[in-house]
């Protein structure tokens, strides 16, 4: 499987991405944006970091990329997509993924280590998971405050499509564990198909086994494997 | 075809966390400020030239639904004017 990587102009977590997946044994290599998706991209990650100075709000430039047309149809035809951070706000601002992620409630840029509670283990991203398990994962964002309308948040959970929910060490959603003001404490959701999802936190910052004390995003990136 | 200036303002739903319009009614109020309340919106000047006034909107209109508003968070509205 060859992992197109999409670089856009101000990605700067995108050879983190590569790296993480190098790691793994997953073949992955970095795309330039306007270079378009290589005709054997057998998935696809949106990378985090800033795009197009986040003019307007996060994500909503690079969201109206032409490469973003060949991700939804890429996607539509079942290939893995997965949006981290700035790739998870250009997922959702794009449409791929379901709500919007917003400044977060303290208004500050938030750099620490959160708890995640796995929502649904039977998706590509969570099966090194079980539903109900707790991994801790850094985010590392100003805006991901996840906000969604009242008829799609019915939608949302009646479909059961949130797949990670902030929480505390021991599982508990609770607002003292949500570090944003994040809706439902959602931290990543799924699109119309499994093989599609976003979150907020960063699974490669959470990977390498020399970078800091947690590999717990290994998983998610195993989707790939 | 005549020249307009369509303004676009995008403002946060009724409802929707505003943490940077609440920072700043904090720091009027550390000011001496008195007020009861804050609210921030963005607001585009698109200069275009149309056919009519109704036809400026529209694109205006469109622009707002594609790029300038989140329909998740955001209301916006359209006023335009001739140039």
């Amino acid at each position: 499987m060859t992992v197109a990587v999409v670089q856009f102009g101000g990605s700067n977590c995108d050879r983190d991405a590569v790296r993480a997946l190098d790691h793994l044994g997953v073949d992955a290599e970095r795309v330039w944006h306007a270079d378009g998706l290589p005709a054997d991209t057998e998935g696809i990650v949106l990378p985090g970091g800033f795009s197009y100075g986040d003019y307007l709000r996060a994500g909503a430039m690079a969201a109206r990329d032409p490469i973003l047309n060949e991700v939804r149809d890429a996607a539509e035809a079942g290939v893995p997509v997965i949006g981290v951070c700035n790739g998870a706000q250009i997922g959702s601002e794009s449409g791929l993924t379901p709500g919007a992620f917003t400044t977060n409630a303290s208004a500050r840029f938030q750099c620490e280590p959160v708890h995640l509670r796995v929502e649904r283990a039977d998706t590509p991203w969570t099966a090194a998971y079980d539903e109900g398990d707790v991994i801790e994962i850094p985010i590392a964002h100003g805006e991901g405050r996840f906000e969604i309308g009242e008829d799609a948040r019915a939608d949302l959970v009646g479909d059961d499509r949130v797949l990670f929910r902030y929480c505390d060490a021991r599982g508990n959603v609770t607002d003292a564990a949500n570090p944003n003001g994040s809706t439902d404490n959602v931290a990543g959701v799924l699109g119309e198909r499994e093989t599609v999802a976003v979150l907020m936190p960063h699974p490669e910052r959470a990977t390498l086994p020399d970078l800091g004390r947690s590999t717990d995003g290994a998983g998610i990136l195993e989707a790939f494997a | 075809m005549t020249a307009y200036t369509a303004t676009v303002t995008v403002r946060l739903k009724r409802g929707v966390l505003d943490p940077e319009a609440e920072t700043t009614q904090q720091a009027l109020e550390r000011l001496g400020f008195e007020l009861s309340d804050l609210r921030s919106a963005d607001r585009f000047e698109v200069d275009l030239d149309a056919a009519d006034a109704d036809e400026a909107a529209d694109r205006a209109d469109e622009m707002a639904e594609r790029l300038l508003a989140n329909p998740t968070i955001h209301d916006y509205d359209v006023a335009v004017a001739e140039r």
